[in-house]
């Protein structure tokens, strides 16, 4: 006997019909549909009405919003279906205390066969193109982008404005101007993601990867790091503002005013070093404005000299504060940083005890 | 005994001896090279660690214990001793503890060591849950914490979900397929006796310097050529992990191609030994590559390769390529047996055959050719080329359709059936729930611009611990319950087993449920701090967690009181048709003392007068005896006394 007419054989020996516990029921099929678009229907009003993401702030952000309205549309009905037929096996096929019985010996159905495998391949056949379209179209290039470098290190993220010549540890964007970013990274790999723009990439070391923005909600975000990086992973968040355009221009000019006259002396500044190569990813420093606290607080060092601070940024394992441990801070910082930057830092800190 | 001959017969006193001789050896070759190379310092205990404790140890270990005495002999052309089976079975707690070649022994032995692992793992994710309960840093320190979860995320997956699958199939498949035991049952052994060298090394990461590893399971270079040495007990206990799940995988696809019983053909093995023959599919294939990636940041931070270096020709984006086109496979190694487990449950406890057996095999075998071309689904957002996230997200959304054919073929087994609400039962019927949410988020994430917004952040969290957890944890506990009286003789509590089942149900779901809202609303994963808006989600996930774990207890109570006192289990307490459920329990040592003719399909419930084999000598009466054949167990020998 072949499997096809072995199955046929199965249901004409166990036709539904004879069996007693959903005889008295005229269509049980037909009621079960009834209950799980009802199910569907309360679900897919419920998922929508959930919500689910931050702010939108970006031309992208609500393309995606759409695309998993979409997908929870999708989704809802197929959880139904497999919930409503497992409930209602279990409430009207479950044993009477006592049955030794067995179920019919039913094997299969090829047309029922052909008929779940046929559905959900064009479900997730048309999600993937309409997935597509959407990457697409979020990832096309616009008109007068303006680049923006952002580069991740352990444990804080730089912004580079290359038309302005302008180096920033803030992300300032124009509203409404699209924006390509070009992510770098000095040393490990990290993820820029702004959660309201709805993008992200890795800052791979030895790469340089992109995404495309145009901001259209003026508003402060975060800029936040979503690849394990490290200890002070965590504390690898930023500030994002978008803003109009003339607030835009402004706060440019401002910047670079301040920039202007910090570096003339051509002395490294400590304050930018100590919030630029990573100290303030774990330590807290009131001066600096830092308040991490993976390592020692460095503006209550108590009583130390200049050669215990050069040490202990040169060889950290030098002395190792009581209550923490060694091998936890970078020990590359003596050929990360110039001597000039070291010295500053040193003289810096000194400078900044409470 | 005299010292002397302890010391040379296999056993933990010769093990201790092993260890500290490897030891030895390894920091007698480091010493000796840095001495050559004249490197200062002579005595480098980086080094002496990785290669001493790490490498010779083990190995020392393996040896001392007694894994390769007989293929030493044989190797060095010594008289072997013949096998006279004097090793198989377990008479008293005391013989899990040593060498034994008998795949019942392996398999409780594999069975509770992995679940050891599964509490430490557990304990861990409890103390993560506490320092998650409210932003800011409470009870460990980031450091600590990074430890906590990789440490956790590595136990779960190679000492807990992989092995403790490989222990339950060792114990039912050669029961299944009608053998006397495992094709290898030296091989078998040594593959269970690297485990615990495996463990041991991840969990003694925490005393390294500097911390365990605290790069996640995923261990992504360059990062993880950076870190403290801890990172090298994870990249030296995957090799022995690895090694151990690929040399099963080779003894299982033997022993189901070559020692079925007679009359047992493929189409007539029950569903788990058709997982089972897939999963070790993925294995062999897979697993050599992970193996491969760890190699490459081990010799990166050893001998100073560049091979995830930039700055000197080395590429980052490779270590991910290698990495995930072994685990993005591992998640199916890590499903398959648990989808077999599902099929013998459900058809056994629903009483009908199940539901389209041939397209149930077909479609194993097309998640494993799937299996392999959707690896960079985890790499959308990685910098990787970036057209090649198309076709990859249309492979992954394509998987959904054999996964699909399961789901409702379940449902369909399901519907008209007698259903036993028995506590395997409650478990499958969980695992469908479960793992239907876990495949719609999987769907979810395959589509390219919401996975961008999603990739990291806690939405992840939350689906990966529904396919893994509500997926392949609840298979477990299924199947643990399932084949409880077969392995130990006796029957679990049914009321402590619902209790756990509805427990761990609804805590399950209060704690990774809302995961899925944080993730999206912009949480990022792998954090020991979070932003204040967090905070109310976070805490009732962690008081939801507290409670899951807890509930976990009442499933080690169950088993263990069960195991000493519970009543004594029948041959055939769920009057299943396989094999395994035809011989007494426990089974006699050698499994059987006459080989079952299989006649028929595994899953012929309803068929009247079906069985799927006989034994000779009760071939009559089975013939005649109805919809169920009587436990024939072909008068073996009395079960071992081993309580």
């Amino acid at each position: 006997m072949t499997e096809r007419e072995r199955v046929e054989a199965d249901e004409a020996k166990a036709p539904p019909e004879a069996d007693p516990r959903i005889a008295g029921e005229k269509h049980p099929v037909a009621r079960m549909i009834g209950i799980g678009l009802l199910a569907s229907l309360v679900g897919i009003a419920i998922t929508l009405s959930i919500d689910w993401f931050p702010a939108n702030a970006s031309t992208s952000a609500t393309k995606i919003d759409n695309l998993y309205d979409v997908l929870l549309i999708c989704s809802v009905p197929v959880f139904v279906l497999v919930m409503t037929i497992a409930i209602y096996s279990v409430v009207r096929f479950r044993a009477k205390p006592g049955d030794m019985g067995d179920g019919p010996p039913i094997h299969g159905n090829t047309r029922l066969e052909i008929v779940w495998v046929t559905i959900p391949f064009i479900m997730v056949t048309t999600l993937a193109i309409y997935g597509w379209i959407t990457l697409d179209d979020i990832e096309a290039k616009q008109k007068n982008e303006m680049v923006v470098n952002v580069t991740g290190q352990q444990f804080t993220w730089t912004f580079e404005y290359p038309s302005e010549k302008l180096e920033t540890k803030e992300l300032v964007l124009p509203v409404n101007r699209p924006i390509e970013f070009k992510i770098r990274s000095k040393d490990v790999i990290h993820s820029f993601w702004v959660p309201q723009f709805r993008l992200k990439s890795d800052a791979v070391p030895g790469l340089t990867t992109k995404i495309r923005v145009t901001p259209d909600k003026v508003g402060n975000y975060e800029a936040v790091c979503a690849e394990l990086c490290g200890l002070g992973h965590s504390t690898m968040r930023q500030f994002v503002r978008v803003v109009p355009a003339r607030a835009f221009q402004t706060w440019i000019s401002d910047q670079k005013k301040a920039a202007g006259g910090g570096g003339g002396g051509g002395a490294p500044n400590a304050e930018q070093i100590f919030n630029s190569v990573g100290c303030s990813g774990c330590h807290t420093l009131a001066a600096a404005g830092a308040t991490a606290k993976v390592g020692p607080n460095l503006g209550k060092l108590g009583d130390v000299d200049a050669k215990f601070i050069r040490t202990s940024i040169e060889d950290p394992n030098a002395n190792v504060t009581k209550g923490y441990k060694p091998n936890i801070m970078p020990q590359d910082f003596k050929t990360k940083l110039s001597k000039e930057e070291i010295d500053a830092l040193v003289k810096y800190l000194l400078g900044s005890q409470e | 005994m005299t010292l002397t001959k302890r010391l040379l017969a296999p056993g933990w006193y010769r093990a201790a001896l092993g260890i500290s001789l490897g030891f030895g050896l390894g920091t007698g070759i480091v010493v000796v090279i840095r001495a050559l190379y004249g490197w200062d310092p002579i005595v480098d205990w980086d080094a002496i660690i990785t290669v001493g404790a790490l490498i010779g140890a083990p190995l020392g270990w393996l040896v001392g214990i007694g894994c390769f005495d007989y293929w030493f002999r044989w190797a060095s052309g010594a008289p072997t001793i013949p096998e006279d089976h004097s090793g198989h079975g377990a008479y008293s707690w005391r013989d899990y503890f040593r060498v034994n070649t008998d795949h019942k022994v392996i398999g409780i032995q594999y069975i509770c060591t992995t679940f050891f692992f599964f509490i430490a793992g557990g304990l861990m994710a409890m103390v993560m849950r506490a320092e998650l309960a409210q932003p800011g840093t409470q009870f460990v320190d980031p450091n600590t914490f990074n430890g906590l979860f990789s440490v956790h995320a590595s136990l779960m997956i190679f000492l807990f979900i992989i092995p403790v699958f490989a222990g339950i199939a060792n114990f039912v498949i050669p029961l299944m397929i009608g053998a006397p035991d495992m094709a290898f049952p030296r091989l078998n052994a040594l593959s269970y006796w690297m485990l615990p060298a495996a463990g041991v090394m991840m969990l003694c990461s925490f005393v390294a310097p500097g911390g365990a590893f605290a790069t996640g399971w995923t261990a992504y270079a360059p990062l993880s050529t950076d870190t403290p040495l801890g990172q090298q007990f994870f990249t030296l206990g995957v090799q022995f992990a690895g090694a151990s799940s690929i040399a099963t995988a080779l003894n299982f696809l033997v022993t189901i191609i070559t020692m079925r019983a007679p009359g047992m053909t493929f189409w007539r093995m029950p569903l788990l030994v058709w997982a089972n023959f897939t999963t070790s599919l993925l294995v062999v294939i897979a697993t050599p590559f992970i193996a491969g990636s760890q190699f490459f940041v081990l010799l990166d931070r050893t001998v100073g390769t560049h091979f995830f270096d930039p700055g000197q020709g080395g590429d980052v984006i490779m270590y991910q390529h290698v990495f995930w086109f072994y685990s993005h496979p591992a998640v199916y190694i890590m499903m398959l047996p648990g989808f077999g487990i599902i099929s013998e449950v459900i058809s056994t406890h629903a009483r009908k055959p199940v539901f389209g057996y041939r397209m149930m095999a077909f479609s194993l075998v097309a998640i494993v050719i799937l299996g392999f071309t959707v690896w960079a689904h985890h790499m959308f957002v990685s910098g990787m080329q970036s057209w090649v996230r198309i076709p990859m997200m249309i492979t992954t959304m394509l998987i959904a359709v054999p996964t699909g054919i399961k789901i409702f073929s379940w449902l369909a087994t399901l519907w008209r059936g007698v259903i036993h609400l028995r506590t395997p039962m409650l478990f499958a019927l969980g695992f469908i729930t479960m793992f239907t949410l876990g495949g719609i988020s999987g769907i979810m994430l395959a589509v390219v611009p919401f996975d961008i917004h999603v990739s990291d952040t806690y939405f992840i969290v939350a689906h990966i611990h529904y396919v893994l957890f509500g997926g392949s944890v609840f298979t477990i506990f299924a199947g643990i319950y399932h084949w409880f009286p077969k392995m130990t003789g006796r029957m679990y509590d049914e009321s402590l087993g619902r209790l756990h089942f509805w427990l761990s149900f609804i805590f399950f779901n209060l704690t990774f449920g809302p995961m899925h809202f944080v993730g999206i609303d912009g949480m990022p994963r792998r954090v020991a701090d979070y932003a204040e808006q967090y905070a109310t989600w976070n805490a009732i996930i962690s008081i939801s967690a507290f409670i899951f774990g807890a509930s976990f207890l009442i499933f080690l109570y169950n088993i263990i009181a069960s195991w000493r006192h519970g009543p004594a289990a029948e041959g055939n307490p769920w009057r299943a048709h396989s094999i395994e459920w035809q011989v007494s329990s426990p089974p006699p040592v050698f499994n059987f003392d006459e080989v079952p003719t299989v006649v028929g399909g595994p899953y012929e419930y309803g068929v009247p007068g079906a069985v799927h084999a006989v034994f000779k000598e009760k071939e009559p009466a089975a013939a005649g005896a109805g919809a169920v054949p009587t436990p024939a167990g072909g008068g073996g020998a009395p079960p071992p006394v081993d309580q």
